[in-house]
């Protein structure tokens, strides 16, 4: 009865009376016992826990990535330097859920501190993605991607610095939002990108993520950098019927895998056919955001990863992986005397230009169209043959991640290879109803959910 | 230098500029909701995730702390900068939790100020220093060293430290006492800290060199060359082991540049009971702090009507309550001693508001002044209690008029030498006469109403 059900169909499942929140919760624990070897989408797996709590997500469970802190439940960032860490505190995101009723399944695996795209960092071992065993489910939320992708989750919740939501949300087939930096707080989410990093859902339908956008946005006084601005009903504003004009950057276009570039054109045409303005816009290419974003993101991972100096949570530095040391020697060449000004001033300023090269687009249209990551997913292994793997799968992700701008991940279809393909859309700062509204007239008009179910029927 | 016999002192001269950390006294920690008022709690108590740099954990900015540190930069005749950020510091140490101190680089909330101390102990009575910048900052946790081991108390982790530096202008331990005796009159006059040097709430750093006079600027306002090197004498909390560093430095560095050796770039440490400095880091070892801008806060923009406020509501401070009392009739060295602290000032104005009821204020505070100074009436007496013996010892005897005129006219007969010499010009000769007459009068008289009916009956 459950198989598939959005947050939104459980709700009604649960407020008919048809189903009791212990027996969702129930459903859910009986699927992770039963596919979690397989896919090794959680760490953490939590039994025989409810919550009376009555609000927007009474009794809805849900997958978190082990970058949030959850009081009392062990929190590891997939990182074995923090293997034994249970948090004395929760994350301003989890609390809010918890406020709304929400019941945590368990914490999902992921990159270890986020490094990555593949989840192939992880110290607990990869990933494997629902479609495709042999695969990845991109990253570094490829955890909570497979959770939801086969349905071991009906949602969840991943963070991103530069595509770790919309990425794996393409690779595994679901929806995936990133907001608008600042929209969502970041106080007890693990710090990889202080500047970047942005909480935000993965669902099965836009109308999940409108509702989890609604529950854990708005100012927190925990965060200084969380956004003043009111939050809006994005559930309701995104049913109204509205017309958006999209542009067409080339510079979003290149290098993409055939089949992912024509399900792009197909998709450009199904918002014309809805009544959708389109217009030719040209953008900075992709390739300055990915310098800048390496020489600052591996500057502010170095800083962050100082805290874990062997001293505190009992394992030493010895622990870290490959990954997280060798960005962090980075960073610390980057900011080193003599060196800033070459490095990370230059790259500050060039981030001041991506932001007022987006500003100017946004001006012009609503939306700039493309797509997440430039393939399908990749066999696990694959990312160990180049040392900017991320960077090159997020290529399309870094400059709006380094603007702070809001973007969803819609699935679209499958390729050749039956893998599910996505469109991206980046709208505007605070822009996310917007946003929401498209891709729910985007949802409406395609067999997108039945991309998606397709997904979760691989995994009766 | 007086005291110091080398004969080498007139060749060479100190050139000392100085760093002063001075704890806040701010209801909550810098960063977070702990009290700030950590002094005495059991270890490890006054803490939570923010000041124990726990994964996940952001620091949120303490309005007022940054309000009085702007304060201190105002009364220190500092310029009160519009723009200006947090940079994290980064070093390794099991004092610093979160592997940086949140501290400010390149931007700091107050820049080139100055102040003029005015002291007796002064050569030229009077001297200005330049401050050349203050800012904030967070106190690092403490470390307690038990036999071999070293644990940490976290208590005083994040709690607000503004950090004042000085230019190199003080050319002797006794200028550097003098003007740190000022700063912290100052500071505990704006009421944003204790400074409380016993328990270390502030810390003193002087940076010493020494050069050989002739490498003064002959050219007048040109600036004079410094040495080329400097040692820092790290966290020093009384000023006279402060003065006594300096010298000792002083007199090291002089026999070093004496057998024709440059004295070693280093950090030195203070050990108060040999009476001497030893090395703790040289140059060698110096940290690279790999600073950048904090990302968790954003950049602050003051308004100038903000900035002006801060400076309006500055309390009158020492040097002007010096000016003040003595326009009004103090002596320069009274007011200087009763302006060394702020609760004796303050006791001395409410004793001369009670006192002047009804009168002039100028009437009566010289007097006080030099009462409270020579501990004439014990100012543990509550100001009503102290006034009322001020008016018994100042209160004019009841005369008898008819007996003074008799008594009078009997001195001035037997005295005749006296009143001659008076009449001549030898004015003070009159102190004798009156003399006379109150030994007569039997305390029946007021000295001066008998001078004055001596000063009439002489002039007939």
């Amino acid at each position: 009865m459950l198989l598939g059900k959005t947050i939104t169909e459980i709700k009604k499942l649960i407020s008919d009376k048809k189903i009791t929140k212990d027996e969702v919760f129930a459903y859910f624990a009986e699927r992770i016992a039963n596919h979690n070897k397989t896919l090794n989408a959680y760490l953490t797996v939590q039994q025989n826990v409810s919550n009376q709590v009555d609000g927007l997500l009474s009794g809805i469970p849900l997958a978190i990535k082990d970058n949030f802190c959850t009081r009392g439940v062990r929190t590891t960032a997939s990182a074995k330097v923090l293997d034994n860490f249970i948090p004395p505190y929760e994350s301003t995101v989890t609390a809010r859920l918890l406020k709304e009723g929400y019941v945590l399944l368990g914490k999902t695996n992921m990159d270890a501190w986020a490094h990555g795209s593949s989840t192939e960092t992880s110290d607990y071992g990869p990933t494997k993605n629902p479609w495709d065993i042999t695969r990845s489910p991109g990253g570094s939320s490829g955890g909570t991607a497979a959770a939801v992708s086969a349905y071991l989750a009906p949602a969840g919740l991943g963070s991103e610095t530069a595509g770790s939501i919309r990425q794996p949300a393409s690779w595994s087939g679901v929806v995936g939002l990133k907001p608008t930096y600042g929209r969502v707080p970041r106080y007890g989410v693990i710090a990889m990108g202080s500047s970047l990093d942005c909480p935000g859902p993965l669902t099965l339908s836009t109308e999940d993520a409108a509702l989890i956008l609604q529950v854990i946005a708005g100012k927190d006084p925990f965060d200084a950098t969380s956004a003043p601005q009111q939050t809006e009903n994005y559930v309701e504003l995104m049913k109204e019927k509205k017309t958006y004009t999209i542009g067409i950057a080339e510079e979003y276009m290149k290098g993409l895998d055939e089949d992912v570039y024509k399900a792009l054109l197909d998709s450009i045409h199904v918002f014309e056919k809805m009544g959708f303005k389109t217009k030719k816009v040209s953008l900075l290419s992709p390739q300055y955001a990915i310098s800048v974003y390496t020489i600052i993101q591996r500057a502010e991972v170095m800083s962050n990863l100082a805290r874990y100096d062997g001293i505190r949570y009992g394992n030493a530095r010895t622990a870290f992986g490959t990954e997280a040391k060798r960005r962090s020697m980075l960073g610390t060449y980057t900011l080193s005397y003599g060196y800033y000004d070459a490095f990370f001033k230059k790259a500050q300023k060039v981030r001041t230009l991506i932001i007022e090269d987006f500003k100017r687009v946004f001006k012009e249209v609503d939306f700039v169209i493309g797509t997440p990551t430039p393939i399908t997913a990749l066999q696990l292994g694959e990312f160990e043959k180049y040392p900017f793997f991320g960077e090159l799968m997020d290529q399309f992700n870094e400059p709006g991640a380094m603007a702070g701008i809001p973007g969803i991940s819609l699935p679209t279809g499958l390729d050749r290879n039956g893998l599910p393909m996505s469109l991206h859309l980046m709208a505007n700062y605070f822009r996310e109803s917007d946003l929401l509204n498209a891709a729910f007239q985007f949802e409406k008009e395609t067999d997108f959910m039945g991309v998606i179910k397709k997904g979760i029927h691989n995994f009766k | 230098m007086k005291n110091d016999t080398s004969p080498m002192i007139n060749k060479y001269e100190p050139v000392i500029g100085l760093e002063i950390h001075v704890e806040l006294k701010t209801k909550s920690k810098m960063f977070c909701q702990c009290s700030a008022d950590y002094f005495g709690s059991p270890p490890n108590t006054n803490v939570c995730p923010v000041c124990m740099g726990m994964p996940g954990a952001l620091p949120v900015p303490n309005a007022t702390a940054i309000a009085w540190m702007q304060r201190i930069g105002a009364a220190l005749h500092c310029e009160l900068v519009t723009h200006s950020k947090f940079d994290r510091k980064h070093y390794s140490y099991p004092d610093l939790p979160k592997g940086y101190q949140i501290s400010q680089y390149d931007e700091p909330f107050a820049v080139k100020g100055s102040i003029t101390v005015a002291s007796p102990y002064l050569k030229d009575r009077e001297k200005t220093f330049r401050i050349h910048r203050v800012h904030m900052e967070e106190d690092t946790a403490k470390l307690i060293h038990v036999g071999d081991d070293t644990i940490v108390d976290f208590n005083r982790s994040s709690v607000p430290l503004v950090e004042i530096v000085t230019e190199p202008d003080f050319r002797s331990a006794e200028e550097v006492k003098v003007f740190l005796e000022e700063l912290h009159t100052i500071i505990r006059y704006l009421g944003v800290s204790d400074a409380d040097l016993e328990k270390g709430s502030m810390r003193m750093e002087p940076n010493i060199s020494v050069r050989v006079v002739s490498q003064k600027s002959k050219v007048e306002g040109t600036h004079d060359q410094l040495p080329k090197y400097k040692v820092e004498v790290k966290n020093i909390n009384s000023f006279n082991f402060v003065k006594r560093a300096i010298e000792y430095e002083v007199r090291r560095h002089i026999e070093i540049l004496e057998s024709g050796k440059l004295p070693a770039q280093e950090t030195r440490g203070w050990d108060s009971e040999k009476g001497k400095t030893y090395s703790q880091r040289t140059k060698e070892e110096a940290h690279d702090y790999r600073y950048f801008p904090e990302p968790d806060i954003p950049p602050f923009h003051f308004s100038e009507e903000y900035l002006k406020n801060i400076i309006s509501d500055l309390p009158e401070l020492p040097s002007e309550r010096v000016d003040r009392f003595v326009k009004a009739g103090v002596k320069e060295m009274d007011a200087f001693i009763l302006t060394r602290d702020v609760e004796s000032s303050t006791y001395f104005e409410s004793v001369v508001a009670i006192a002047s009821q009804g009168g002039k204020k100028e009437d009566v505070m010289g007097k006080i002044a030099s009462m409270i100074v020579n501990k004439r009436i014990p100012i543990s007496l509550s100001p009503e209690q102290f006034v009322n013996e001020y008016h018994k010892l100042t209160k004019p005897v009841e005369t008898d008029t008819a007996l003074l005129r008799s008594v009078i006219k009997d001195v001035i007969a037997v005295n005749q030498k006296a009143v001659t010499e008076y009449k001549a010009g030898k004015l003070n000769s009159i102190m004798f006469l009156v003399g006379q007459v109150m030994k007569q009068m039997k305390g029946k008289a007021d000295a001066q109403t008998v001078r004055k009916a001596l000063e009439g009956q002489l002039k007939v």
